[in-house]
Parts: C-alpha cells; sequence; structure tokens
C-alpha cells in the first residue's frame, strides 16, 4: 500500500474513453496512438517504481502540430494530460492516472540544426541529452548538465525537471544552459521563448517553463547553448576516515576560492556497491571518499589539484587515487554515474534529492544516518557535494509494505530536516507525486498560491501533469 | 514626517502593510530604489515613489558557501567591495548605466534585480537571473512571498525567482535577494587586436569562443571609440599561472587575425569597465541608444542593414550584444526593428527621452499569445496594477 494519493479518478472522464480516443486518433493522422492495456503498461510509471497507474491511452505525437492537435483536444474534450520524456523521472514526475492520456515525446528525437559558430543546437523534445554532447563531441563541444540518466533521459525531460548533474558546480544546471524553447500551451498554440540570442526581453518565460514539471505546456523543441570542452579533466579520488573530515574539506576547498567543475561525496555503502559493479578502483577501507575533477591544460590541473591536495592533507585525507589514463577517468566516473542502477542489484531504494547549505553538510549526513537507522533502515549517500544536493539512497524491499512505508517516512524526515537547516526539498529531481506533500514545510500558504496562480495562467482547469507538485487540498484555478 | 518618507518601509510587513493599504485606496506606485536607472523601461507613471532606501544592509553573507543575501535597497558598490574583501565578485559583472544617463544616484541589487542587469562576463558566467538564486518580495496583494532560497541547486515548485528577475518591478516589490559568488580572479589579461573589420572580428571572437581557453569577454570597438582605429578584446582571468598559459594560447590561435599581445591588470579592468557601462556611446547626449541581443554571427550583417541609421556601435558578447546609437526618433526605432526581424534577436531601447518611451516599444514587442501569458502572470502577482503600470509594456 502506498500512502501518495492520487485525485480520485473522473468518472465521466473514464466513461468517455471511446470518443476520448477516436478524439485523439483524429489528431495523430500518422498513427501513434497505444489504447491496447499491455502497451499502456510500459508507461504506467517511471523510476519511482513504488507507484503505477494505467493512463487511458498514450499519443506519440511526431509533430509539433500533432501535440497542438492533441492539447487543444484535451482541452476541448477535458482529458487531463500527462507530458513524458524517457520516463526516468525519480520523483514521480512522469506517471500517469487512469482520468488522463501520457503524450510521449520519443518519436520526436531528431537534431534539427547544429550551429557551432554561435554555439548552440536546436533539437526536438525527445532528444536523449547524451546524445547531443555525442553529436558535437567531434568539433570539441559538449552540452554541459549531465543528469546520471543522460544515455536516457530527453531534454524534453531535463527542461520539465530543471535537470542539473555531476558537472553543474561550473556549468550551471538546464536552466542556465537553454537559450530558446518552442512550447505547445493548452489551447493549441505554439509560442517561442528566447531564440539564438541571450537574455531576449520580456518576462523570463523560458525561465518560468523551465522546471514546471509539465504543467504548464508541452515542450517541443528546445535551443541549447553549447560549450567548448576543455582542454582536459582529471578525476581525483580522495578518500577519509569520516564524513565529517569529507565535508569539512569541500567546504574549505570552496571556501578558497577554487571551484573544481566536480565534487562528489560516497560514503561506504555507496563505495561497495559500486566499487562491486563498476571495478573502479575505489578505495574500500575508507568511510567517505570525493570524486573531484578539476580542468583545463595539464598544468593548469597539476597547479589547481595541488591546491586541493594541501587543503585535503590539512583534512586528514587518508587515500588519494589521481587517475593516469582516460580509461581510468572513464572508469570512475562510470562508478558514480551508476550508483543509482548498482544500488538497485542490491535492494530497492528510494533516492532522496534534497539541498542543503554546503558549510551544514557534515551535520546533514549525521541526521540522515540517524533518522534512516531510527526506522530500522539502511542508507547509501551518493551526491553532489560542492552544491549540497544530498542523495540518500534509502534501501527496503518493495514487496513488503511496511518497509516501504518506513522508507517513505525516513525520506520525509530527511526532507524536512533538508529544509529546516536552510535548504530545500529537492535540488535537481523535481516535486513529481513524491515531495507534493512536503511543499507547506519549504512553503507559506501565500508562496504556494502564487506559485499556483502563475499556473492557473497556463492550464486553469488544471488538466497538464495535474497530481503533481501541489499538495491536492487547497488548489487555487483560475 | 514627510510624504517621500511615509513610502519608503523598513521593513518587508511594513512594505506589505502599505501595500494592502494601497489596494483598499486604490493607489499605485512606482518603485524606486538609489534612482541610477531611472531611464530604464518605458516612462513612470504618476504613482508615488515606493522606496527600497530603507530596505538596506546584508542579511547574511558565507563566504565558505559563495552565498549572500542582500535586502534590495543595499548600495551596490557596497556589496562588490564587501565581497573583494573576502576575494569574491558578483558573477555577471553588472553594468553602471549612471555614464550613459550622466545620472547620479546609486545603483542598488534590487535594480539589478528588476532589470537582470548583466555585463561582458554574461557569456561564460550566466547574467544576473542565472547567479539570483532566491527573492523575497511583496506583490500586489500585499503579501510577502519568497522563491528559491540560498542554496544554489533548488528545483522545489515553479521558480518565480526567473519572472521577477527582469520583470522591471512590474511584478511586486523585490525586499531581498539572495545570489552565489564566484571566487574573484587572482589575475585578468585582455588580448588585443587591431583593425579588423566588423566581420572579420566576429570571426575571430568566434574562434576564441569556441576554444577551450576559457574567455571570459570578447568585445569588439569600432574607429573612434578610445583609438581611431578599431580594436577587438578577448579577456582571461583565473590563477596567475593558467592566465598566462591560456594568453598564450589564445595569441597563438588568433595569430591569422593578428594578435601579438596583450593588456593585463588595470588597464584591462578599465577596458573592461567602459564596455561593461557602453560609456563609448555616453556622448553625444541626445542619442537613442540600443542594446540589441541576437545571435553573433548575424551581428555584422545587422549593422551593414542598418546602415547610415547606426550611427555609432560596438558589440560585446562575440558578437551577439550590438550597443547601438541613433537618432532619438521614431523612425529609427523603426528602422532598427525592421533591420533586425530577418536576423531574429530583441531590440532594447535603452536610453531615449520620455517622449520616445513613450511612443516607441521600449521591449521588442510580443506576439498576441505572449501578450496574454504577460498579461496573465502580471494580474497573478498584482491584480490591481499597484506596482510599475505600463513600465514593459502599453496596457500591462
Amino acid at each position: 500500500m502506498s500512502h501518495i494519493a492520487f485525485p480520485p479518478p473522473d468518472p465521466s472522464i473514464l466513461a468517455r474513453r471511446d470518443a476520448i480516443l477516436a478524439g485523439l486518433a483524429a489528431a495523430l493522422p500518422n498513427g501513434g496512438l497505444i489504447v491496447a492495456e499491455e502497451e499502456r503498461r510500459a508507461f504506467e510509471t517511471d523510476a519511482l517504481t513504488a507507484y503505477r497507474k494505467l493512463p487511458l491511452a498514450v499519443a506519440l505525437p511526431s509533430s509539433i502540430d500533432e501535440i497542438a492537435a492533441i492539447l487543444k483536444f484535451c482541452r476541448r474534450a477535458g482529458v487531463n494530460a500527462v507530458p513524458r520524456g524517457a520516463g526516468t523521472s525519480l520523483s514521480g514526475g512522469a506517471i500517469p492516472q487512469e482520468d488522463a492520456i501520457v503524450i510521449g515525446l520519443s518519436k520526436m528525437n531528431r537534431i534539427l540544426e547544429i550551429n557551432l559558430a554561435d554555439r548552440y543546437a536546436r533539437v526536438e523534445a525527445g532528444v536523449t541529452n547524451l546524445a547531443i554532447s555525442e553529436a558535437v563531441a567531434a568539433d570539441g563541444f559538449f552540452y554541459a548538465p549531465d543528469p546520471s540518466s543522460q544515455l536516457a533521459c530527453t531534454i524534453g525531460g531535463n527542461i520539465g525537471m530543471n535537470s542539473g548533474g555531476a558537472h553543474c558546480l561550473k556549468y550551471g544546471v538546464t536552466t542556465n544552459n537553454l537559450l530558446g524553447l518552442k512550447v505547445v500551451l493548452l489551447d493549441g498554440e505554439i509560442v517561442e521563448l528566447g531564440g539564438a540570442q541571450l537574455d531576449s526581453g520580456g518576462l523570463d518565460l523560458m525561465g518560468l517553463m523551465t522546471g514546471s514539471e509539465g504543467q504548464l505546456g508541452v515542450v517541443a523543441e528546445a535551443i541549447v547553448r553549447l560549450l567548448p570542452a576543455p582542454e582536459g579533466a582529471r578525476p581525483v579520488l580522495f578518500g577519509f576516515d569520516s564524513a565529517q573530515a569529507a565535508g569539512a574539506c569541500v567546504a574549505a576547498i570552496i571556501g578558497a576560492g577554487i571551484l573544481p567543475v566536480a565534487m562528489e561525496y560516497m560514503d561506504k555503502l555507496a563505495i561497495e556497491i559500486c566499487e562491486a559493479f563498476a571495478h573502479a578502483g575505489y578505495p574500500l577501507d575508507v568511510e567517505a571518499m570525493l570524486i573531484i575533477e578539476v580542468e583545463g591544460s595539464a598544468k593548469e590541473i597539476d597547479a589547481e589539484l595541488a591546491k586541493i591536495l594541501a587543503i585535503a592533507k590539512e583534512h586528514g585525507v587518508k587515500a588519494v587515487r589521481e587517475c593516469m589514463s582516460a580509461m581510468e577517468a572513464a572508469q570512475i566516473w562510470k562508478g558514480r554515474k551508476s550508483a543509482f542502477g548498482a544500488t538497485g542489484r542490491v535492494a530497492d531504494y528510494i533516492c532522496m534529492d534534497g539541498t542543503v547549505p554546503t558549510s551544514r553538510l557534515p551535520e546533514a549526513l549525521k541526521r540522515t544516518g540517524e533518522i534512516v537507522a531510527a526506522h530500522g533502515l539502511r542508507v547509501a549517500n551518493v551526491f553532489h557535494a560542492g552544491d549540497g544536493n544530498m542523495h540518500p539512497l534509502i534501501l527496503y524491499n518493495v514487496n513488503d509494505p511496511k518497509e516501504q512505508a518506513k522508507a517513505e517516512a525516513a525520506g520525509e524526515d530527511i526532507l524536512k530536516m533538508c529544509v529546516d537547516l536552510g535548504g530545500c526539498l529537492t535540488g535537481e529531481h523535481g516535486v513529481g507525486i513524491e515531495k507534493r506533500d512536503l511543499m507547506g514545510h519549504q512553503f507559506s500558504p501565500a508562496d504556494l498560491a502564487q506559485q499556483m496562480r502563475v499556473r492557473a495562467v497556463f492550464d486553469p482547469d488544471w488538466r497538464l501533469n495535474p497530481a503533481k507538485v501541489f499538495p491536492l487540498a487547497g488548489r487555487i484555478a483560475a | 514626517m514627510t510624504q517621500a518618507a511615509a513610502f519608503a518601509p523598513e521593513s518587508e510587513e511594513e512594505a506589505a502593510a502599505i501595500v494592502r493599504d494601497a489596494a483598499a485606496r486604490g493607489q499605485k506606485y512606482d518603485i524606486t530604489g538609489g534612482r541610477a536607472r531611472a531611464g530604464l523601461g518605458r516612462p513612470r507613471r504618476r504613482g508615488a515613489n515606493l522606496s527600497t532606501a530603507r530596505l538596506s544592509g546584508i542579511v547574511f553573507y558565507e563566504p565558505a558557501e559563495m552565498v549572500i543575501a542582500l535586502r534590495a535597497g543595499t548600495p551596490v558598490a557596497e556589496v562588490e567591495k564587501l565581497l573583494a574583501a573576502r576575494g569574491q565578485m558578483l558573477p555577471f559583472e553588472p553594468m553602471d548605466h549612471r555614464p550613459l544617463y550622466a545620472a547620479g544616484g546609486e545603483p542598488t541589487i534590487g535594480g539589478i534585480v528588476a532589470g537582470n542587469i548583466s555585463g561582458p562576463r554574461r557569456i561564460s558566467a550566466g547574467a544576473a537571473r542565472d547567479s539570483l538564486i532566491g527573492v523575497r518580495i511583496v506583490n500586489g496583494r500585499g503579501e510577502a512571498i519568497k522563491s528559491g532560497g540560498r542554496v544554489m541547486k533548488n528545483v522545489t515548485g515553479l521558480d518565480l525567482v526567473k519572472l521577477v528577475c527582469g520583470a522591471h518591478g512590474t511584478l511586486g516589490l523585490v525586499t531581498e535577494a539572495t545570489f552565489k559568488l564566484l571566487p574573484k580572479p587572482e589575475r585578468e589579461a585582455t588580448v588585443v587586436i587591431r583593425r579588423l573589420d566588423d566581420k572579420s572580428a566576429i570571426a575571430a571572437m568566434t574562434a576564441a569562443l569556441g576554444s577551450p581557453y576559457g574567455v571570459s569577454g570578447a568585445a569588439h570597438l569600432t574607429p573612434g571609440m578610445g583609438r581611431e582605429f578599431a580594436r577587438t578584446f578577448f579577456r582571461v582571468e583565473g590563477f596567475a599561472s593558467s592566465v598566462e598559459h591560456r594568453v598564450g594560447e589564445l595569441i597563438k590561435l588568433l595569430a591569422p587575425f593578428g594578435a601579438k599581445h596583450a593588456l593585463v591588470e588595470e588597464e584591462s579592468r578599465r577596458l573592461w569597465r567602459g564596455v561593461r557601462d557602453a560609456e563609448f556611446l555616453a556622448e553625444p547626449r541626445e542619442r537613442a541608444v540600443w542594446r540589441v541581443s541576437l545571435a553573433p554571427s548575424k551581428g555584422a550583417d545587422f549593422v551593414a542593414k542598418l546602415g547610415p541609421a547606426a550611427l555609432a556601435h560596438f558589440y560585446d558578447w562575440g558578437g551577439g550584444l550590438v550597443w547601438l546609437a541613433s537618432e532619438a526618433s521614431r523612425a529609427a526605432g523603426e528602422t532598427i526593428r525592421a533591420a533586425l526581424a530577418p536576423f531574429g534577436g530583441h531590440a532594447t531601447l535603452t536610453r531615449a527621452p520620455d517622449e520616445l518611451r513613450e511612443s516607441v516599444d521600449v521591449f521588442e514587442p510580443l506576439s498576441p499569445a505572449l501578450t496574454k501569458l504577460t498579461a496573465g502572470i502580471k494580474a497573478s502577482f498584482d491584480p490591481d496594477r499597484i506596482f510599475n503600470f505600463e513600465r514593459m509594456y502599453r496596457g500591462i
């Protein structure tokens, strides 16, 4: 039994299923409508697998005009719609509901234009994150945000969640790396936000759209910034005897004016799990490990690493491992980026995403351990230390309803603790359904009301991804 | 108590009470800060002044976290001095509009937020909106609201921070802003190339910005701006040894364009202050000044198309920002917008007499669909249109 509630399905929508399917079929003249139950099953959940809802139907448009036709139909017919990229959301952002259709962007996966002189790529929303970087790697460019799921996740989903990644300490998250969006509004209107240029005038609707979790419209196309790849990059492993020492080392590096491109933290359990999976050569005799990556020419890297090493020594670093080749570097990152998948081999887990001020990291880690232990569960910590974005993985057995309830209760306590330490509920995964009912812990009623009033400008009837982000009680319509 | 003082709240609660009272009485307000950017946007209406002058000071500064929270009325100069003492800075290099406006006043943090004010480093470190991680505002209902917070990664709820930044005070009174910071570079140097025409200059800047050498400023000044010949500039910043390395590499890369030497330290800093503040267009005072953002590769073609309508111009952001002087007339405005249309981009009338900013669209005109959204968002924050009515668009 899961305790996050979905709104009860609207019987008037369910009763009209045949008419709705006919209307959608008309909006998709080239096919792409999924109605058979066994095929709809593939869309019933995302990476928050404890929750499943079978959608009414799945529409897979292959053009922006088809998206417009679908949305126009949904609005007119009063049908709910849940946009979906690759379905890798860890917060349940793409989980549908029985009285909703899924609008899947998987067919819209073309890279439309690469412009290296103006340093942008124009892509359809269903293009994967990694495909963009791969398309320009040979020319010495890349797209910066790099969520761990970048092989699978789409740019449309990244925009919906304002995704981050390991390297956003230096390069920022999705919102900092977009130039333009083409968005379909619920009434079928297509609007262009931004463009090929920086800082378009007017209200920053692109910034509002980014991270709006599919509630304001459907992103069909994006113009993303391309950055020149650094001359070189080198990750180094630093092992510590305690979480406190590692956390203090991170704060000291930042305090010294050094901004590595990434600073990733793993605790003992996470190290063991990832090492068993990726054989990255992680030290197994330490309590905590940092992966710190610096960029530049070989000389620049040497100089910066020397500064970092001196700070690490002041914090009692126990093991240091510099990689000697590109292959070793890739192994180090493979271990880190497969952390969630590797953990999934050991146990079921829920992944939290709270952020705390970096100075509070040691305290947050300690309290996370205490909270999870008090619920009788285990936790593996692997996260972006440079920006305080924690990812405690709470291990439990998904087939044991009591354990699931305990895991969720522990997760809630951890997220509330993050807010109480001056942080937030979610750093990069989004609110989805998972954190929806905790919003009142971070925001006042007036804060939430203002957000909902803005939402209502785009979707007055709560048709787009309606079960998400805002607590079900007290919703404000137009 | 004078009337002006009555509308300079000392706290967020007081500001909220003033606004609730305004809603009840039908009172309208123009928000003022240090009065250093009064020329931005469409002309002021005849609302009373609601000043942030007494909402000043640091809420907290955590150098080890590279985060600072400030009340809106805090002078930018005070903030920059404080940060420099700890070896840090606001990443986005905010422009000072006073040279352009020949105005007095004191730029404030609230003005930076309202205008999304950035400078040359925008190409590498992002705009003000990219560093702004939290705001507190009083909306038109007289409610104190927060969005974002004090941590760098935060995707909790709708990102109203972005909406507020660059809204020119039309959505509410910003009372507090939290920024992430960057370490102040130990060293800076600027590679210079002389006598390139606009197109070659943009080609050189494109080569530099496509290189891995971390160029944090790329500008091209046309003849008559400080020298009788054109000059193109490429800035690198960081630790001393790294700057030395990258200057060497850039000079090699740009040798085909004629790169030979670099300016360093104060000479470099002075130059980028000039670019940041568009001071080359400050005189003659009667000219209108435009800020045109477009794809860098189109900058030179756009200027060429303008022909004699461009009385003076220079490029920042590697060609993606064209600063332009024109006659202060409606006709010149129409010529500029018509010339820009085929290239795509946004033209903002940054300096002009009130009458002209009344009759010419100051910001790029919106499509009907975007007008509807903009009006809807304004109404969602400020249903009674208490704040800065029509500062950005007619009727909104």
